[in-house]
This record gives structure tokens, sequence and C-alpha cells, in this order.
């Protein structure tokens, strides 16, 4: 790591560790704001959990007893409170639908969840950088464009729709099962197996945007004196991109990596109904139609801890490879 | 049977159980009475079904007062016992109770439970295990999307330990198909009340995990009574939402039934070898509900115009791709003991519906309907088609797209007309005191008939099948012409099996999967 302007390394570290806890701070009060937002958004909905559940079979009666039952007929303030109090002693409370405990319901969800994000992370980061690295440099030939081309049009397509014509290349053909259900006691390579066609998919659909980040911060530095001076150097063009320009290129990279793994964590649900995979956007999506607040919560929750925590990740590691970044303004 | 005193029983035959089973033969299918005996072989034991379902949510459970889709409903009746069951004929038999029996005004009925059945904890079925679960949806503090149906029990009594004796509050000759309802369950109790958080029945299957909206996994009940019943040794229910996923899984063999074929794509289903599609059209039907407390549609000269501005065919064939029938705007379907078969069938008639508007003094009539897909699939196209059609007789339907999210609560009983979807009820008397007697809470189009209504209480209590045959065609008459509902078809439900599966010959039309029976009724071939 290249350490510039006389700055010691435990100067930076310290700047570091001051970010990191002012960042944390903020990242509590963004989720308390994100609770309080979701709660009116959640609440502003026509019809409750009670509604919703007995639906065409509902009788004012027996809405009544099913918000009595639930306390839905204390004030919405009350009721956030309560379950406020509960976060803070780390009690996410149990769900209005079916009474399980929440933490439950979420914790097998969120390791379905982080499995698939970090199998397709696994896949598509090594594979978006080396593109990246490959098309920078043969920029403009016919092989840049054609993965531009292949990339961009994959991520053009809606997910289901990716999803499905991997279905008929990749399932119907007998290669891949097409439901992703993982049958308890699966061994890994059973459950990388299932999973391929979600994890490929989803592969496809955020490739293209970090490759191309990749391509234009390398393309972006290819311009500058040090670089030139290598080649005047006699370096050859692999060793200029890959030793010279790459190190200087990880700080946006790594900003797009850490946006497409929030997304990976965040944005699933089109494939997880597709492969019939249980993960945490088809829980929060059921539980918003259901209008089950406390797991909306819960999973609303979890979803801006992710952003918060990536992006936090994403500048500690741009500013460690760039160590000049704290001073940005 | 001096006393006119009802018995029915499974062992026993009388009167009229005789009555019953003939004329559920007659009205359901002719094909039963070639069915039984035939070439077909016996049923085999063995082997795991994967069951795919096109509902199950993360918010489903295991208590009987929420079951609101077919996933907890086909789950509930694999693991449950219920007192009574409707067999694919649309007769009754007993299930918990072996027989039972009214006294003459069809108000006291005496329930004999079965000798020896045991809940899949060990504990035996008793009693005072029926009461509680009857219970659970009775009262003030009833959450139940069944409260109403068990509204008119007064009171329960047990008379030993296998002996119920329910009083209702008005006779109800139809009181034992009630008790079929799925929400009914009979579940273990400890002082007078159910645990509505345990998985634990006397049905065929034993749960071995379940996660809501995922999946459930079952074993066959050792010690079940039934001896022609659950073949499968091991059952696994998915809920596959979307309906390509779901086809595709049957299609590449990961499953071996599905429900909810989506009809514009079941053609292409049949083209595929080793996969069978199954349609069955039973009770389940989609209407147009109008509110006649408000103008225009209190007069019933406009309701009539406006059922003969309907084109009933083309709604078969477009919104439904041919997988249903044409309905004549009452609620009663072919398969009911008492269907109506000779009244006269509305039909496509814009003359007819220009003349009725006459009659209402309006040369011309603007009504709006509502719809969304939450109200059935394809209403809002249905809308729209009724409304190009009703145009030549100088109505113009403005169709509102409504919204799905909270259709039942903010825009059904709400807005002046809207669409409906009705699974449909296995007896007349349910149908009709649900959804058109005068106060019934889900009387949609807010109708007050005094002949109805009359008519409604006088059959329910009558215990001479021919008087009531007359009444409920006097009823679905009324209901057709005068009540408040258009009702133009009737949808088949539509699922497709692998060729490994066989099913008896006639399969239940009461509700999707052999009346929500599939996994208990079929075999591996």
């Amino acid at each position: 790591m290249p350490f510039w302007d006389g700055q010691s390394r435990g100067d930076v570290l310290q700047s570091i560790w001051i970010m990191i806890a002012r960042r944390l701070g903020l990242g509590l009060v963004t989720l308390f704001v994100v609770s309080l937002l979701i709660f009116a958004a959640v609440e502003m909905l026509p019809g409750d959990i009670a509604e919703e559940i007995l639906g065409q079979s509902a009788t004012p009666e027996t809405v009544a007893a099913f918000r009595r039952e639930l306390g839905l007929d204390l004030p919405s303030y009350q009721r956030y409170l309560a379950w406020l109090g509960g976060i803070l002693q780390g009690d996410f409370g149990t769900s209005l639908a079916n009474g399980r405990p929440i933490s439950d319901l979420i914790a097998g969800r969120l390791s379905n969840t982080l499995f698939l994000a970090l199998y397709a992370a696994a896949i598509s980061v090594p594979l978006a950088i080396s593109l990246g690295i490959l098309v920078s440099l043969y920029r403009n030939s016919l092989f840049d464009r054609a993965v531009n081309l292949i990339t961009l049009s994959s991520i053009s397509f809606p997910e289901f729709f990716v999803a499905y014509i991997l279905i008929v290349l990749l399932s119907q053909s007998g290669y891949f099962p097409s439901l992703a259900t993982l049958s308890p006691g699966a061994t890994f390579a059973e459950t990388l197996y299932r999973t391929f066609l979600p994890a490929l998919t989803l592969t496809l659909v955020v490739t293209a945007h970090m490759m191309r980040m990749t391509r234009a911060a390398i393309i972006n530095l290819l311009a500058s004196p040090y670089i030139e001076m290598a080649r005047l150097k006699g370096l050859s063009p692999g060793r200029i991109i890959v030793k010279h320009a790459l190190p200087n290129a990880f700080a946006p990279i790594i900003n797009v990596i850490a946006l497409n793994l929030a997304y990976l964590i965040t944005g699933v649900v089109v494939v997880e109904v597709v492969f019939v995979y249980p993960g945490l956007g088809q829980l929060m999506v059921d539980s918003v139609a259901k209008r089950d607040i406390p797991v909306v919560q819960a999973a609303a929750l979890i979803f801006a801890c992710a952003y918060v925590l990536l992006n936090l990740t994403a500048d500690v590691l741009s500013t460690l490879s760039n160590p000049r970044l704290i001073h940005t303004r | 049977m001096k006393t006119k005193h009802l018995k029915l029983s499974n062992s026993r035959i009388s009167r009229r159980s005789v009555l019953q089973g003939a004329t559920a033969l007659g009205g359901a299918a002719a094909l039963s009475t070639f069915g039984a005996g035939t070439l077909r072989a016996a049923p085999k034991k063995g082997g795991t079904l994967r069951l795919a379902m096109g509902h199950g949510n993360t918010s489903d459970s295991y208590d009987p007062a929420t079951w609101d889709n077919a996933y907890v409903q086909v789950f509930a009746t694999a693991r449950h016992g219920y007192l009574t069951e409707i067999t694919a004929e649309g007769s009754l038999v007993g299930e918990v109770a072996t027989s039972w029996e009214a006294s003459p005004d069809a108000k006291i009925w005496t329930l004999q439970l079965r000798d020896g059945l045991t809940f899949h904890s060990g504990k035996t079925v008793t009693a005072d295990d029926v009461i509680a679960s009857l219970n659970y949806h009775r009262g003030d503090d009833s959450k139940s999307a069944a409260k109403p149906i068990v509204e008119p029990i007064q009171d329960m009594r047990a008379d030993g330990p296998s002996t119920v004796v329910v009083t209702l509050a008005n006779g109800n000759s139809d009181f034992p198909f009630i008790l079929s309802d799925y929400h009914l369950a009979i579940m273990p109790s400890a002082d007078g009340k159910i645990d509505p958080a345990s998985s634990d029945g006397c049905g065929g299957y034993v749960v071995q995990s379940y996660e809501p909206g995922v999946q459930a996994t079952l074993a066959r009940n050792p010690n079940y009574w039934k001896s022609d019943r659950a073949h499968f040794d091991n059952v696994q229910i998915l809920a596959i939402l979307d309906a390509a996923a779901r086809l595709n899984a049957l299609v590449t063999g990961e499953v071996d039934v599905i429900d909810r074929v989506d009809v514009n794509t079941a053609h292409l289903l049949q083209r595929s070898p080793g996969v069978k599609l199954m349609t069955t059209t039973g009770t389940q039907h989609y209407t147009f509900a109008m509110d006649t407390r408000v103008e225009p549609f209190n007069d019933n000269n406009v309701r009539q115009a406006l059922k003969y501005a309907i084109d009933r065919q083309e709604l078969v064939d477009k919104v439904l791709n041919g997988f249903g029938e044409i309905g004549n705007d009452h609620p009663i379907g072919r398969s009911n003991r008492f269907f109506a078969a000779d009244l006269e069938q509305h039909a496509y008639d814009p003359d007819k519906a220009k003349h009725y508007l006459k009659q209402a003094g309006l040369s011309s009539l603007d009504v709006s309907l509502s719809a969304a897909d939450a109200a059935f699939t394809g209403a809002v196209d249905a809308g729209v088609l009724y409304s190009e059609r009703a145009k030549a007789a100088g109505i113009n339907i403005n169709v509102v797209q409504e919204p799905n999210d909270g259709y039942w609560s903010n825009v059904w009983m709400k807005k002046p007309w809207s669409a409906v979807y009705w699974g449909g009820r296995p007896t007349e008397d349910w149908m009709f005191s649900t959804a058109y007697a005068s106060g019934a809470p889900w009387n949609d189009s807010f109708w007050e008939n005094e002949r109805f209504n009359k008519l409604l209480l006088e059959a329910r209590s009558e215990l001479d099948e021919e008087k009531r045959r007359e009444m409920y065609y006097d009823m679905q008459s009324l209901v057709s012409n005068e009540g408040g509902v258009v009702i133009p078809m009737f949808a088949s439900y539509v699922m497709a099996h692998s060729d490994a599966i066989a099913t008896p010959d006639k399969v239940g039309a009461n509700w999707t999967l052999d009346g929500f029976r599939a996994v208990e009724r079929w075999w591996f071939a």
C-alpha cells in the first residue's frame, strides 16, 4: 500500500478508527430513522393484519377480536415505543401472523440470503474484475465490444426473464434443478449445485456494473503522467494495468462492489420467487402484504444494516488503498 | 320412521342417506356409476408425494382461525380429522363422527364419535376435544373466519366420552355438512381449550417439519383408522407461487402434482409427455355483486338489464380459456344436490336488456364496476369484456381497476358494484345463508327478499327431500331473476400431475385437489 505526504501508518489507522466510530454512530441514527419511516409507511397502508388475514371472510366482530388479541387496538405510537423498547433489549418480538419468534424466523432466512449473495459474489466479483482488466487492456477491440454487449444485455433484461432463459437452457435439459429449496441436511456440494441457477442469474445481473466501473476507473488512470512514465520505461501493457493502474483504481471499484453486494442481499426477491429459494426478500414481501409490522421492521433493519456496514467497509478499504481520501472534504 | 326421527349413518342405510347418495350421483356426475369396480388397479402404498401449490405464505400458521389459502387448507386436511367428510361424489360420510341423529325439528343433533381414535400424540379423541375444537371458533373473543358458520350453535355438551349433543338456535337439516368445513379440525384439548399453535391432529399424516411459505414434510400416520386411504409413505408440500416455476417443476420431474395451472399455458402442458392435466368444476364461481340498497341497483329492472347484457360464453372462453361453465346468476353449481337444471338460462340479449332498461324508465345507463385481480384472476379483463358487450344495450360500464391490496376490506361490499370470488359451499342452504340471506355478514348484494328468506328458513328444517328440492328450485329462480348478483361463470380448478400418480375415478370438485384431500386419496400407480 502506498503512503503519501509523510503520514505514518499509525496516523492513518487512527483516523480510520475515528471514521469507523463516527460512521457507526451515524449508522445507528440511520437505523432509527429507517425503523420510524417503515413503521409509518406500513401504518399508512390501507388495512391491517386482521383484515388482510381474514380477507373475504372478515366480519367486524372477528376483526375486532383479532386486533384485541394482537394489541392492535392500542394507538400506533404506543406500539412503536413497545417495539423500540424490545429492540433495545435485543428482542425482535414475535410475528403477528403466526406468533413465531422473529429471531428464529429471520435467522434461517438471513443465512440463506447471505449464502446466495456470497455465492453470487464469489462468482461475479472475480469475473467482473478480470473482465474489466481484460477489456481495458484490449479497449475498443472486438473483444471489448463483445463483452460490453453481453454484460449490458444481461443487466438490461429483467431478472425473471434472465432466470426463465436459464431455466429453459440449463434446467429443462436436465443439467441443473430449477427448485433451489434446500432440504435439511443437504451437503455443501449439493447446496452449491441446487442454488447454482439463482447464483448464476444474480451473477449475470450484477457483473456488468462492476466490470464497467473497473474498466472506466482503469482507463481514466491510463492518461495520468505516471502511467505515461511507466510506458516510457517500456513496461508491457498488462504489467502497467495490473501493477500500476489497478491499485489506484481500487477506491471506485470497491465502492461499486459494495453497492452490488448490498443489492445481492436486499434486492433479490424476484430471483427468490422464480427459483423458490426461501430468502429474506420473500419474507419481507409476504410480511408487508399481511401488514406483519414487527417482521417488516426486523427485515428492514437488517437490510439497512447491510447497506450501512457494506458502505462503511467500502470506505475503510478505499481509504486504506488510498489514504489521501482521509483529507477529502 | 313414524316419529319422523332422522337417522343418518355410515353403516346403516336410511331413507335419507339413500336419497342423498342417489341425488349426488345424478347431480354430480354419472361417471361414478361406471367407475365402481372397473379395471382400474387397486391403490398401492408407498412413495413420497411432492406436491407444489400456488399458495402459501410466510405468515401462514397452524391456527385454524386463520386458514385462508389453499396451501394451509390442503396441509390442514392432511394432518387433521374432521367430524364429517364430503366424498368425491358430493355426499357426506362420517370421519371423526360415525353417525349423527337429529331431533324432529333438526335442532338438536347427537353425534357418535369413532371408538379408539387417537391423535398423533397418542391421546384418545374424546367428546371434550370435539367440543373444544368447535368452541375455539365461537364466542366473543373468536377471531375465526369460521365464526359465522358456527354461530347457530347454541350449546354443546358431552354425553359420555364419545357422544356430543349439539343444540342449534334454529333447525338445520344440513348441519352435518357444516361440520366438514376445513376450519373445524378436531384438535386435542386441555382444560376445554385447544392449542392453536399445535400441529397435532387425528388425520392421515403426521407433520415432520414445517416452514411457513416454503415447505411442509409429513409421514403417514401408522395408526390411521382408514385402511383405504393415505397411500403415500411421505408427503412434501411445497409453496411455489410463480406459475411458470411451478409448471417447470412438474415438467422437469421435480414435483409430482401442481395446482393452479395458468389457464393461458394449460394447452402447452397437454403437449408435454408424462404429464396429465386435470380439471374439476364444482362450486367455485366468479360474480359481480351489486349493492341493491342504492341507485340504480335498487331497481330489479336495472339488475335484469345488466344480467342480459353480459356474454357469458365469451367470458368462459376468453377469461377462463374454456376452463369453466357459464353461470345462471345463482350460486348453485351443477354438482349441487338441488341444482335447478330446468331454470331458464340467462343469455346475452341486448334487446331484452334494453327492454328492462325501458321498464326502469331509462334509455341508457352509466355504472361503475370495481374490479381487481385480487377478486379473481382476470376480473379486470372480464369487466372490460362485459363493458364492451353491454354497450349494445345502451349500458356504459366504467371498469374501475382497484388495488389488489386491501381489496376485500376496502372495495368489496364498500363500492356499489364489485367483482367477487366465491369458493362455493357444498350445500344450497350453506351457500344461500352465507351470501344471500338477510343480515348475513357476507350478503354482498345487501339483498333483502322476504319470500327468499322465508323459504330459506323453511327449507333448512324441512326433512322431506322432495319439498326441499322444490323450495331450493324456487330460491334459485328468485336469486337468478331478482337477486343483486351477476354470476356469469363457474371456474374450474385446473391441476396437473405426472403419469406416475393415480387418482380415483371420481375426483372431488368441491375444492381444488380432490376437495383438498389429494394427499390421502391419491397414490403412485
